[in-house]
């Protein structure tokens, strides 16, 4: 075919790409500090775990709505397998955390691969009706199956072993917060080397216009099958750090307002660049041990106000502050692309 | 010699309207062929039946002499035939470098790898580079494709296309919309497109049509309607009253 | 066996109340309301208040509950949710749940998080036999109720010129506008008849249904299954999901008690898996 490119454009897009996927400072700033983070709030231990959790959980949605644009709001089915998964295998003698964590993975990976196939067509409306559904199913599941699962009473008896017989979950909550730190960075490397591999590309693509995508020769389908059921073993991770940090199981972890939340999380920290699960979990949990701290009854509301008020201001001014600080992160293109109509869509001609 | 694509008797039906009527048509290998019609001829819908995007009702579609009528439009593509679109389809958010590059390693089969960088994947970023340079595109490589000129999306749209060395390209309309001042690019760069790629063009632009192609296909009302060489299409009275008699479309 | 399907069937009657405007939101503006049972909830509130603390007669109060929550849908249309119509549906979710979640907070910080109960006049309670089927009075006379008001709203889609403009609205928007409808006056009253209906059944289904805080969340899929498996593009759809949704968790409910909730969720999935535009959408029309 005729021609080749001019050296100086072939530098010039070599190095945008290798740019975009670089390692920024801003990155080092992020991870760096936080294991230190206990040494100066020994006392909030729990809820250092808690955000480390919960950043895991959205940092999983985030690979399929910020990624692969599929909205959930059952993303807690998973989170539930996990913790289910390595609860009932503590409860029953089985208390190697890292064999929790393999297990529950692994298991929460099977039933999003199970279920991906049912998201891939319809609308949006068909895949939150599922995804809630599927949930839904989950918990009557967890609640009929009590003696397997504690039911309402919620799953008693777990003994979580020391992590590889030396370090034991112990009652001031730093070996939790190292645990779950660790398996959040482990989870997060992974998943950032994901999104930058041609794989995580071709999900932007699928995203921004699925029948486009196909017209490339991507089998659209297959494509997000995969990064389902990836998100969903992520999520089952975050689901087993929770059981095994709390030694506790109960149907909560199932409950609608726990896909809900976590989809508020990520809106709060933006979506489609991975750190956003991180910073939405920190604002998150800090916002609501203070509020809760003055009106544990009625948090609910201020989250409320908050969705509401984050869709009125705009989703992306809110976070624009942060996605300032994100323009130097990887994957994210300095300003949100407005949408124009003449970029197409996926309506039919 | 086997015709590059090939469609035998291809049939489609929205209910009791018949959009394509068994239509039996033909691609040389490298040739320089074009679809013209009134509005409504049904052009748009034989397209998206040659590329998967609609199933037929009936007939067969072969590219290289392999029945293709069944597969997925992703698997059409990885067999060579390419289109572009009427209305752009692209990706907003996307610069045209990550579009572009993005295309060629899907082309190669390196789309799928989980952990490689596309930064390493060399074939593929030269390809890339190639396509900026030789549609113009190279200054705006980082920019979103959503704030790229029209006319330069228009570009984008047939550079993506090309991205995979097709043997077949399907151009739809590529000079729709585009402002006049920037017709000329497009009309060049359609005029360049490399001679072993079999092209069909759909256009209204008669301009276009008759300085491009080497065969012309009429179609009316989903059928074949008339073919031959441009001169023979130029000389056909009853070509002439269909496109009069819609009022003078060009 | 005829009583579960006599319940199941006034229970699907309520839940097609319920849920139309729900419908007719979502095929009209394509927007996902998830707040939708929180007009519901405070229809049912305004009831219990008014019964409880006001002695204000039942009868009385179902139109209340109705002008009451369309003037409040009205309102919150014409304040809020206009400006999420060209919104994604990410956008319309996280704020409909907020408003939800708003709603929940703020009835259970009046009301206290009990449940509710309402004292139906002597004249609905009560049940009677007919040929050997055990008929609830007050079942009878939802199914009376909402038979009229589905009629009714067939009637006024179909015969009236308002109905035919939405009928177009809903077909599509922008070929509607294009011809010199109103949309968006339609769609201000339909959010506010949908609001109200959602109101009169909340005040209907007080004593079936229940009546807590939770209320929107616990209706919240029921509503959304009906709307997702009935489709948007007719009244004829969401009715007919309802019906069965109705049956099928009563039944499930009696046939199967311990699996709650279950039956419906696994049928609604099938059924979604199978037809993800819904049992009777019209094939790729869109």
């Amino acid at each position: 075919m005729s021609g080749e490119a001019k050296p100086s454009t072939l530098e010039a897009a070599r190095a945008s790409l290798m740019r975009s996927a670089a390692l920024k400072p801003f990155e080092y700033l992020v991870w760096l500090p936080l294991p230190l983070l206990i040494f100066l709030f020994p006392s909030k231990a729990f809820l250092l775990n808690e955000i480390a959790i919960l950043a895991l959980f959205a940092v999983s949605l985030d690979l399929i709505l910020g990624f692969a644009g599929i909205v959930s709001l059952g993303h807690a089915a998973f989170f539930g397998a996990g913790a289910y998964t390595a609860g009932i295998l503590a409860a029953n003698g089985f208390g190697a955390p890292l064999l929790g964590l393999a297990a529950g993975g692994a298991a929460a990976a099977l039933l999003g691969f199970a279920t991906s196939f049912f998201i891939l067509r319809g609308s949006d409306l068909t895949r939150l009706m599922i995804t809630l559904g599927l949930q839904l199913i989950l918990l009557e599941l967890a609640n009929r199956f009590s003696g397997l699962t504690g039911g309402t009473d919620g799953l008693y008896g777990m003994t979580v072993d020391p992590i590889a017989g030396l370090f034991s979950f112990d009652l001031t909550g730093q070996t939790a917060w190292f645990y779950s730190l660790t398996v959040l960075f482990a989870a997060f490397l992974f998943a950032r080397r994901l999104v930058h591999s041609p794989f995580g590309r071709s999900l932007k693509a699928v995203k921004g216009n699925r029948r486009r995508a196909a017209f490339l020769g991507i089998d659209t389908n297959r494509r997000l099958v995969a990064i389902y059921t990836v998100s969903a073993g992520l999520a089952g991770l975050a689901g087993v750090l929770l059981a095994q940090t709390t030694q506790f199981v109960s149907l909560d972890v199932l409950d609608f307002h726990r896909s809900a939340e976590v989809l508020l999380v990520l809106v709060i920290g933006g979506t489609g660049y991975l750190y956003g699960g991180i910073f939405g979990a920190v604002i998150f949990k800090l916002m609501q041990d203070w509020l809760s701290g003055m009106t544990p009854q009625y948090w609910q509301f201020w989250i409320g106000l908050l969705l509401v008020a984050i869709v009125l201001v705009g989703r992306e001014r809110m976070t624009g502050g942060l996605g300032r600080l994100a323009a130097f992160l990887p994957g994210r293109p300095a300003r949100r692309a407005a949408k124009a109509p003449a970029a197409g869509g996926e309506d039919a001609p | 010699m086997t015709p590059v694509l090939e469609t035998i008797d291809l049939s489609r039906r929205f209910g009791g309207l018949t959009a394509t009527d068994h239509v039996s048509f033909s691609l040389e290998r490298g040739a320089r062929h074009a679809l013209i019609g009134p509005n409504g001829a049904g052009k748009t819908t034989f397209i998206n039946l040659l590329t998967g995007a609609l199933r037929p009702s009936g007939g067969q579609i072969r590219l290289a002499g392999e029945d293709v009528t069944r597969l997925a439009p992703d698997r059409r593509v990885k067999r060579g035939l390419s289109r572009t679109f009427q209305i752009n389809q692209l990706f907003p958010e996307m610069t045209p470098l990550q579009a572009l590059a993005l295309a060629a390693a899907e082309a190669r089969g390196t789309g799928a790898a989980w952990f490689s960088s596309i930064a390493a994947d060399e074939p593929a970023l030269a390809r890339a580079a190639e396509l900026l340079d030789r549609f113009g595109l190279a200054e705006f490589m980082d920019e979103p494709t959503s704030r790229l000129p029209y006319g330069r999306q228009r570009l984008l749209e047939i550079a993506l296309s090309l991205a995979g060395h097709p043997e077949v390209l399907l151009l739809d309309e590529p000079a729709a919309g585009v402002p006049e001042e920037e017709r000329a690019d497009i009309l060049k760069i359609v005029a360049a497109l490399p001679e072993e790629v079999t092209i069909l063009l759909i256009e209204h632009d008669m301009d276009l049509v008759f300085s491009f192609a080497e065969r012309i296909t009429v179609m009316v009302n989903g059928a074949i309607f008339a073919a031959g060489t441009p001169a023979e299409i130029e000389a056909d009275r009853r070509v002439r009253e269909v496109y009069l008699g819609e009022g003078g479309d060009e | 066996m005829l009583t579960i399907l006599f319940d199941g069937f006034a229970y699907g009657m309520l839940l097609f109340i319920l849920a139309c405007g729900l419908a007719v939101t979502l095929g009209l503006m394509n927007f996902i309301n998830l707040a939708h049972g929180a007009f519901a909830m405070a229809g049912g509130y305004l009831t219990v208040v008014l019964m409880n603390r006001y002695g204000v007669s039942f009868y009385l109060c179902l139109p209340a509950a109705f002008l009451v929550t369309a003037l409040a849908g009205a309102v919150l249309e014409r304040t809020l949710y206009v400006h999420l119509y060209d919104r994604n549906h990410l956008d319309q979710v996280l704020f409909s749940i907020g408003l939800v979640f708003m709603a929940v907070a703020a009835i259970d910080f009046v009301a206290g998080s009990q449940q509710q109960i309402i004292q139906l006049p002597a004249s609905l309670r009560g049940r009677f036999e007919f040929f050997g089927v055990s008929v609830g009075v007050y079942r009878l006379f939802i199914i009376v109720i909402c038979g009229l008001l589905t009629l009714a709203l067939q009637l006024v889609s179909s015969r009236t010129r308002f109905g035919s403009q939405l009928r177009a609205a809903v077909d599509d928007p922008s070929v509607a506008r294009g011809l010199g409808i109103r949309v968006s006056a339609i769609f201000a009253v339909t959010f506010a008849v949908g609001s109200g209906l959602a109101g009169l059944g909340g005040a209907l289904g007080a004593e079936i249904l229940g009546l807590d805080p939770t209320f929107p969340l616990k209706f919240m899929i029921y509503f959304l299954i009906v709307v997702a498996v009935g489709g948007t593009t007719t009244i004829t759809g969401p009715f007919i999901a309802s019906i069965i949704l109705g049956v099928a968790d009563v039944a499930g409910k009696y046939y199967l008690p311990d699996f709650g909730a279950f039956v419906i969720y696994t049928l609604m999935v099938a059924i979604l898996i199978v037809r993800p535009e819904g049992l009777f959408a019209r094939s790729a029309a869109r």
